[in-house]
């Protein structure tokens, strides 16, 4: 069975692959690596209800939850944005409703994206962070109830 | 003798540079390459210095006090209008009513002279290629008072389809407002006879001149135009400023926009005397600084002048456009015969968004996406461009590091 991984951990994971890369050229590659591996999603998922908010290019984001975790599947039109939609999947995916409303998400300020993709509505960076703990919220929620 | 003529009359662009204190700057480790200039243009020094001059040495409310600084800013800010009444060769300076903006002079012309002679079915004219801001505002009075808004289509090339435009017309027709150059494809639209047209047909015709006036000699006499909106802030001028200019009769017999001080003569309880052109529509304490300051942006491109500007802004044009077709993969979008200095592509199979941040990590300022002209994008059913847009100061050392950082763009995302 796959050793579990806690949000931190992942976290720090990332941190430490991105140290190695001496310039942003290396970053944005490595990035636009992950957005070229991250499995496009399935075309019966990228309806209108699934499009996330204020995003330059189009962004689709599903989620299942599932033995107490939620599972997030993404997919972008941009391949920068879906390296990104692939980190956050690789930190969140998998995670109980609770870590993922509480996660820091400090690795995407210490890997330095934050400042290189500005908050405007040309990256939908934060609107997708906003969107998956959204949802596991919601799942947070009715398993209250 | 020719060739001697054009050097001659070349405009020294490393010179220019000297004129403009951002353009020093490094962005991500690279010297700053800015081509948003469609968006808004970099500062010269003589703006920012007039803008200082104003805080430091003579602020205070115009139109009122009568003290020395008071004085001394009124006549600054009045030479203002002055200077813009020239630059678009206006009959009168009354004529020249300051803004926010473009965006405000429509909405202005929508919300007083739209209200008061607009009825339900009465048709509104724009054209595919409108800027949200030519869109919006008259969008809105047609909701309001159930008229109708038509679209003139265009060509794949990006050009209005005039006689299509011509078979719109009809008695219904109230107003047309069009951009007299497109902002997302650089086209130049003739306006002239399209104004004519309009005319013959009864209508009012509104140019939105944001992005003509700072490439093309302005001449609303010439053209006809019974108003006539733009910014300052694309002219090399602060963000802040508009200018709305309108036809006598009509600006005098439109009902006020907002209400405030300036805009009134006497104000009684039971009464109000609302105050003369232009001041009926200059509500309120207006942005006095950076009016005062878009006065030494036009000085400062009339100095260098328009003709010069356009030959080299045209030479970078033809540069830009001819290396960048030799771009595997790259479509231009917007081939006008007639264009300003703005191109944008698109790149097979790669998003807009993409190469936008990849040029950002090289200093390259492009602007990427719909460039608020959705019904646009649509016609060509494309999300978005890359667009590189030129001015006074860009040279080709710097197109050729837009071309090196495209090349490497497309290697990492192809």
């Amino acid at each position: 069975m796959k050793e579990h991984k806690t949000i931190e951990e992942i976290e720090k994971e990332i941190v430490e692959e991105f140290s190695l890369f001496d310039s942003w050229d290396d970053k944005y590659e490595y990035i636009i690596d992950l957005g070229k591996k991250l499995p496009p999603l399935e075309e019966q998922y990228k309806k209108d209800e699934n499009k996330v908010r204020g995003c330059q290019s189009t962004v689709w984001l599903v989620a299942e939850y599932r033995d107490g975790a939620v599972f997030y599947k993404a997919d972008s039109d941009a391949v920068i944005v879906k390296g990104l939609i692939s980190m956050l999947v690789r930190v969140l995916s998998g995670q109980s409703p609770n870590a993922i409303v509480n996660a820091p998400l400090d690795f995407i300020r210490e890997i330095g994206m934050i400042g290189h993709l500005a908050q405007t509505r040309s990256n939908g960076l934060l609107s997708m962070v906003k969107q998956m703990k959204n949802y596991a919220l919601v799942y947070k929620l009715k398993n209250a109830v | 003798m020719i060739e001697t003529a054009v050097i001659e009359n070349s405009l020294d662009v490393y010179a220019i540079r000297q004129h403009f204190p951002v353009l020093n700057r490094q962005v991500k480790g690279k010297p700053l390459v800015y081509f948003d200039n469609a968006a808004t243009t970099q500062k010269p020094q003589v703006v920012i210095d007039a803008l200082v001059n104003y805080y430091t040495g003579y602020n205070a409310n115009i139109h009122r006090g009568i003290h020395t600084l008071a004085e001394e800013a009124t006549a600054a800010f009045e030479a203002t209008r002055d200077t813009v009444q020239q630059f678009i060769n206006a009959a009168s300076r009354e004529q020249i009513i300051f803004t926010k903006g473009t965006s405000e002079g429509i909405n202005l012309v929508a919300q007083t002279w739209g209200r008061q002679n607009i009825k339900a079915g009465d048709e509104i004219i724009i054209s595919s290629m409108e800027h949200h801001s030519n869109i919006v505002p008259w969008y809105i009075l047609c909701q309001e008072k159930g008229a109708v808004l038509k679209f003139i289509p265009i060509n794949e090339d990006g050009e209005l389809l005039v006689d299509e435009f011509e078979k719109l017309l009809s008695n219904k027709t109230r107003v047309v407002s069009i951009a007299h150059v497109s902002n997302a494809l650089g086209t130049i639209n003739q306006v002239k006879k399209i104004i004519a047209e309009a005319h013959k047909a009864g209508a009012v015709v509104l140019i939105d001149g944001a992005q003509s006036s700072v490439h093309l000699d302005i001449d609303v006499q010439d053209m006809d135009a019974d108003f006539f909106a733009f910014s300052s802030h694309k002219l090399y001028g602060p963000t802040g400023v508009g200018v709305l200019y309108g036809k006598k009769h009509l600006l005098e017999n439109m009902p006020v926009y907002q209400g405030g001080g300036e805009m009134i003569k006497e104000v009684y309880f039971d009464k109000i005397i609302y105050n003369d052109l232009p001041y009926k529509f200059e509500a309120g304490t207006p942005n006095i600084a950076d009016t005062i300051a878009f006065k030494a942006a036009l000085d400062f491109t009339k100095a260098i002048g328009k003709e010069k500007i356009r030959r080299h802004e045209n030479e970078l044009l033809s540069y830009a456009t001819s290396n960048l077709e030799q771009v595997p993969g790259l479509k231009i979008i917007g081939r006008a015969k007639q264009k300003i200095s703005v191109i944008s592509f698109v790149i097979d199979k790669i998003h807009p968004q993409d190469i936008g941040i990849l040029l950002d990590n090289r200093g390259v300022a492009v602007r990427t996406g719909h460039h608020c002209a959705q019904p646009l994008m649509d016609c060509y059913r494309i999300p978005g461009t890359t667009r590189a847009s030129f001015a006074l100061y860009n040279t080709k050392e710097e197109i050729d590091a837009l071309l090196t950082g495209l090349h490497k763009a497309i290697k990492l995302l192809a």
